[in-house]
């Protein structure tokens, strides 16, 4: 499995278990890893790869996460940022499951609402909650919309 | 589901009793549960209520923010019920929940009354509150959020003389930051209105408001000039200008005179043109239009207790 690419491109090692976010759009591997709650102080162990040769798409990004499968409502989150991502579950070298990433209805405790009065920037035990609009992200609280940089914001 | 359920009380739990809602924000409306509203504030303004239709009930106006009018009218409301009322203001709030979230405080007033009005500086606070409450909560204000009280009466008054649908409405004045106009255009985009906004520089309606509108179906119309449009309005609703949002008192007066109503700007309009104001009005209507019969807003803020009166009534009964 260890294939390196003898025209000198994409060389990751091998992960024997996890995760591999695959067809990530170029330049948002971080902020993927961001909006999914993963930094460098969670123990997950990581290979980035940014800025790739990728048929499919020109340049692509790919992240692998040793010993953790993501579940659907944690990766779905991704497609605010990389819509074409699409996960591999890997076991034992493996790909046992790829699926693609879905926009979800409604986002919590993801993005911070940009509007300083609103109630979830408080000390109230309440998580941002965003309804998710073709026109951007629609704070339920305040009525807010994030139209653009939602990477910018997320918590 | 984060959204309170709407009114009115048609909607059942699966046991068949009666869901409990609240009133947060005009967005939470059908124009079916607006009209309802305002057919039982319209009973309670013409008497045909029994005194005694809350009797027994108490509704706790807790009022994190001054707002002595609005907190009247909600007690007047209940008193003319026949119901109860206690009432805790800006100062007594604020030190009765110090270092208390407004989660705990909602929780612990839930178990002394039937209902909660709240007023709070934070937008999005009445949607927090009731979240958890365990009983029914009304917004009466949130920062700069949602007023729904504030826009059923104007809804009210409209429709005291004339049908909502299809009119003309011109808002004018501050429509950047102005919440009443907000929600007053919200609730009006349900019964086909045209809106003519008239607002000065800097203080437009926001992008975001006016394609929300336009998404709704309604048709908005930017003026400059309140000249160019007075004459098509079947209401005129003025709303304050702000002296804190211009950098100084002379850009202010330019923009304020500019943007007053005169009885001379009212040659030639419809004649049952309404104009209406939320109050208190800084400068935007000059008092000699108090004697021209355009002039609504006084009637305007009696509406305030029926329609109060119906909420209250809605969510306790
Ligand atoms: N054991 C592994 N360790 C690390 N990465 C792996 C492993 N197995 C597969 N991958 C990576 O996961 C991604 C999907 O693998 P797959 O074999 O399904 O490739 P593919 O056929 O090109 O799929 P796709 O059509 O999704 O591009 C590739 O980027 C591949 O390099
Ligand atoms: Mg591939
Ligand atoms: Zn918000």
């Amino acid at each position: 499995m260890s294939r390196k690419d003898p025209s000198g491109g994409l060389v990751i090692s091998p992960i024997k278990n996890g995760t591999v976010i695959d067809h990530v759009t170029a330049g948002e591997a971080l902020n993927v890893l961001r909006i999914l709650g993963i930094t460098g102080s969670t123990r997950e162990c990581l290979s980035i790869a940014t800025n790739v040769r990728s048929k499919r798409m020109g340049r692509k990004d790919v992240v692998k996460i040793e010993n953790r499968e993501l579940r659907t409502e944690e990766v779905d989150r991704i497609a605010l940022l990389a819509p074409q991502a699409k996960i591999n579950i890997i076991r034992d070298y493996q790909v046992v499951e790829k699926k693609g990433v879905e926009i979800p209805h409604l986002l919590r405790g993801v993005v911070r609402c940009p509007n300083p009065g609103c109630i979830t920037n408080t000390n109230e035990p309440v998580e941002s909650t965003f309804e998710v609009l073709p026109k951007g992200l629609h704070c339920l609280y305040c009525d807010w919309l994030i139209k653009n940089d939602i990477a910018g914001h997320i918590i | 589901m984060i959204r309170a359920p709407p009114p009115p009380a048609g909607l059942k739990t699966p046991e068949g009793s009666h869901t409990m809602y609240h009133i947060i924000s005009i967005r939470d409306f059908e124009k079916s549960d607006l009209d309802h509203l305002l057919d039982r504030a319209e009973e309670f303004d013409t008497e045909k209520y029994r005194p005694r239709m809350l009797e027994g009930k108490l509704a706790a106006l807790l009022f994190f923010e001054p707002s002595t009018r609005t907190r009247m009218s909600f007690a007047t409301a209940m008193a003319r019920l026949g119901g109860d009322s206690i009432s805790v203001d800006s100062v007594e709030a604020s030190s009765i929940v110090k270092g208390e979230t407004l989660a705990d405080t909602i929780r612990v007033v839930s178990g002394y009354a039937d209902a909660i009005v709240l007023r709070h500086p934070k937008e999005g606070a009445a949607r927090l509150a009731s979240e958890f409450a365990t009983v029914p909560v009304i917004n009466a204000g949130d920062g700069a959020g949602q007023h729904p009280s504030q826009t059923l009466l104007d809804l009210y008054t409209i429709r005291q003389s004339m049908p909502i649908d299809g009119l003309d409405v011109g808002l004018l004045g501050d429509l950047r930051y102005g919440r009443t106009a907000h929600s007053l255009a919200l609730a009006l985009s349900l019964y086909g209105v045209t809106l003519h906004t008239i607002a000065p520089g800097g203080l437009e309606m926001p992008a975001n408001i006016a394609l929300e509108l336009r998404e709704r179906g309604m048709d908005v119309i930017e003026h400059t000039d309140v000249e160019e449009v007075i004459r098509e309005l079947d209401v005129l609703y003025v709303t304050r200008i702000q002296r804190e949002r211009f950098p100084d008192s002379a850009s202010y007066y330019n923009v304020a005179s500019s943007y007053q109503i005169t009885p001379d700007q009212l040659r030639g309009v419809r004649e049952h043109l309404m104009i209406l104001h939320p109050l208190p009005r800084a400068g935007e209507i000059d008092p000699a239009v108090d004697q021209t019969p355009y002039a609504r807003y006084f009637e305007q803020a009696r509406n305030g207790v029926p329609v109060r009166m119906a909420l209250l009534y809605e969510v306790m009964k």
